[in-house]
């Protein structure tokens, strides 16, 4: 059995080869890809922003479409950076043996990982921007606050691309995604406050949201967008990077015993 | 030296694959380990790459020693793995400059070296083609110009003809002849014997994790077995049993050593003009006189039983 734990290997040059490979395949791609990621949160947007919200007296002293909008920047950019770590990533660093490619240059698995934890978060900021976009476009939030918010939705991608990448180092195939998409992500979206506040729900569950990452993503970028300000922003900013660096520390152990036993 | 391997031990719980390699590759030399399914090869060039650590042993890949300082020797090293792990998202020129960037080569200098690349794996025409569209042999040589991006002093390829065509597997031997002709330095493993003897200075045959025989081809032939071989088989006129009985009355008379395997016999012997001239005066047996080979070496040392069956 190889060593688990090793020193970090890691240069940025060459982990950002990696990434420039996953932007190089994307970019070609870039138009469909950008509006199939804004399909599914406009759908919601529009349909329960629209259709409910027409029901609901203002939630938290804003209209429900502008809640849940703001809401829906954390949600998708999750989805975003999810998506691209475990089927992507499995296909990568398993499937089509890109990382085998890749350390058989002189690459280390850290360059390898990072580069793709990165990339994940960079493509869930190009999809979580694309909605800010059409949430200033349609007057919910000011371009400002859109801006300000940025930084936190690649946080946020860094977040869950980083735990998202402890799934593919234990995937034996993509069906055991489902897993990671019924007990982590979905719960969570209903967890933290996406579709409607948290003091809808019983005492003892609201402390989920306190833990969990999307809590933290949603915290943070709601009332920035709502308001442009943020109380205990840094508390949210700590969580978010704590979760980004255990999940990359989880998932690099767990990719050496698989890939370099 | 290119490669250094000093009594290399390498276990999965408690089964150990490679137990005790010891070899060395002088520069400019084609070397090739030879071992039936399972012998250890793969794991022996992991090891080589630092892509695994060994149990036990010492490697130095061009001067520096692994795995410690692994990633720095493959700066000098151009891998051919034994799985196709072309990018499946790039067409053929893009799987060039991409992997370039890898060894931290500047797009300019990629972009100049692509055509000979092209050229050296005979992909001209194929430059804008996606590589699910390649066939296997051109898959393979892809495989091989992309190992040459950043024109390594040392190559090591993992069964590089296994799944060609006879076409395909003469196209590739031609650029590892040129390779070895520029003066670089190959290691390669092969479960094909007379792929060996056609392009290896030396070989190694490894057989469940250690090393049995090496030498040039010449030199294992002639430590190994006798010089030349007789194959009989067919019907024996006047007699039950055909090639098989008579090996079991006459083989050991007119050879050194013979073996039966299905319906041949194996006669291996130092002069064959007694026994040729035996069989020439049998009816119906048939006979095949030629030098032994390798294949003939392997055999002997491995067994004629499957592996990994
Ligand atoms: N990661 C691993 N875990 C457990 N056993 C392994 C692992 N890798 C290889 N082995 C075992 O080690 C032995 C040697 O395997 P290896 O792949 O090195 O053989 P090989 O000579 O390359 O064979 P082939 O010609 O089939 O490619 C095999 O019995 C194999 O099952
Ligand atoms: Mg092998």
């Amino acid at each position: 059995m190889s060593k688990l734990f090793v020193p970090l290997d890691l240069s940025p040059r060459r982990a950002l080869a990696v990434w420039q490979r996953n932007l190089k395949v994307w970019s070609r791609l870039a138009i469909p890809s950008l509006l199939g990621n804004l399909a599914d949160p406009l759908i919601y947007l529009l349909g329960l922003g629209l259709g409910l919200g027409a029901l609901l007296p203002q939630v938290q002293g804003v209209s429900y479409i502008s809640f849940l909008a703001t809401g829906t920047v954390a949600f998708s950019t999750m989805n975003a950076a999810t998506f691209e770590a475990l089927y992507s990533g499995f296909a990568r660093a398993h499937q089509q043996k890109t990382w085998e490619a890749i350390m058989n240059a002189p690459l280390s698995l850290d360059d390898v990982l990072i580069g793709e934890v990165l990339w994940a978060a960079t493509k869930s900021l190009f999809s979580g921007s694309a909605i800010l976009l059409v949430i200033t476009v349609f007057g919910l939030a000011s371009w400002q606050h859109a801006l300000m918010a940025l930084p936190l939705v690649l946080l946020t991608g860094l977040c869950f691309a980083g735990i998202g990448f402890i799934a593919t180092s234990l995937a034996p195939g993509y069906d055991f995604f489902m897993y990671w998409f019924t007990l982590f992500i979905s719960p969570m979206a209903m967890l933290c406050g996406v579709f409607f506040p948290l003091e809808q729900l019983p005492a003892f569950i609201q402390g989920a949201a306190l833990v969990l990452p999307l809590g933290h993503a949603i915290g943070a970028i709601r009332p920035l967008l709502l308001h442009g300000e943020v109380s205990g922003l840094w508390l949210h900013v700590l969580v978010l990077l704590s979760y980004a660096l255990c999940g990359v520390a989880i998932a690099r152990v767990l990719m050496r015993r698989r890939l370099l036993r | 030296m290119p490669l250094t391997v000093t009594d290399l031990h390498k276990s999965y719980g408690a089964t150990e694959v490679v137990r005790g390699i010891s070899f060395q590759l002088q520069p400019g030399e084609c070397f090739a380990l030879l071992g039936p399914n399972g012998a250890g090869k793969t794991t022996t060039l992991r090891c080589v790459l630092g892509h695994t650590e060994p149990s036990a042993g010492r490697i130095e890949l061009c001067g520096l020693p692994v795995p410690a300082r692994a990633r720095e020797a493959r700066v000098r090293v151009g891998v051919v793995p034994q799985n196709d792990s072309l990018d499946p998202d790039f067409t053929v020129t893009e799987n060039l400059l991409v992997f370039a960037r890898y060894f931290g080569i500047p797009a300019t200098a990629a972009r100049a070296r692509v055509p000979d690349l092209l050229a050296f794996a005979g992909l001209e025409a194929k430059a804008d083609a996606k590589v699910p569209t390649l066939s296997g042999g051109m898959k393979r040589r892809l495989t091989m110009a992309r190992a040459l991006v950043a024109n390594p002093d040392l190559l090591i390829m993992d069964e590089p003809t296994t799944g060609l065509d006879p076409q395909a597997r003469h196209l590739i031997w031609d650029r590892l002849k040129g390779l070895i002709s520029q003066g670089k330095t190959l290691l390669l493993t092969t479960h094909f014997m007379d792929e060996a003897e056609r392009l290896a200075h030396r070989i190694a045959i490894l057989d469940r994790g250690q090393i049995i025989a090496m030498g040039t081809p010449r030199e294992v032939i002639a430590e190994h077995i006798e010089p030349q071989v007789v194959e009989v088989f067919g019907e024996w006129a006047g007699h039950e049993g055909g090639a098989a009985a008579w090996a079991a009355t006459h083989a050991a008379q007119f050879s050194s050593r013979f073996e039966v395997s299905g319906e041949t016999a194996f006669c291996y012997v130092q002069d064959a003009d007694v026994l040729l001239a035996h069989l020439a005066a049998q009816g119906g047996l048939r006979y095949l006189h030629r030098p032994a080979n390798l294949e003939d070496v392997f055999l002997k040392l491995t067994g004629r039983e499957m592996r990994d069956e």
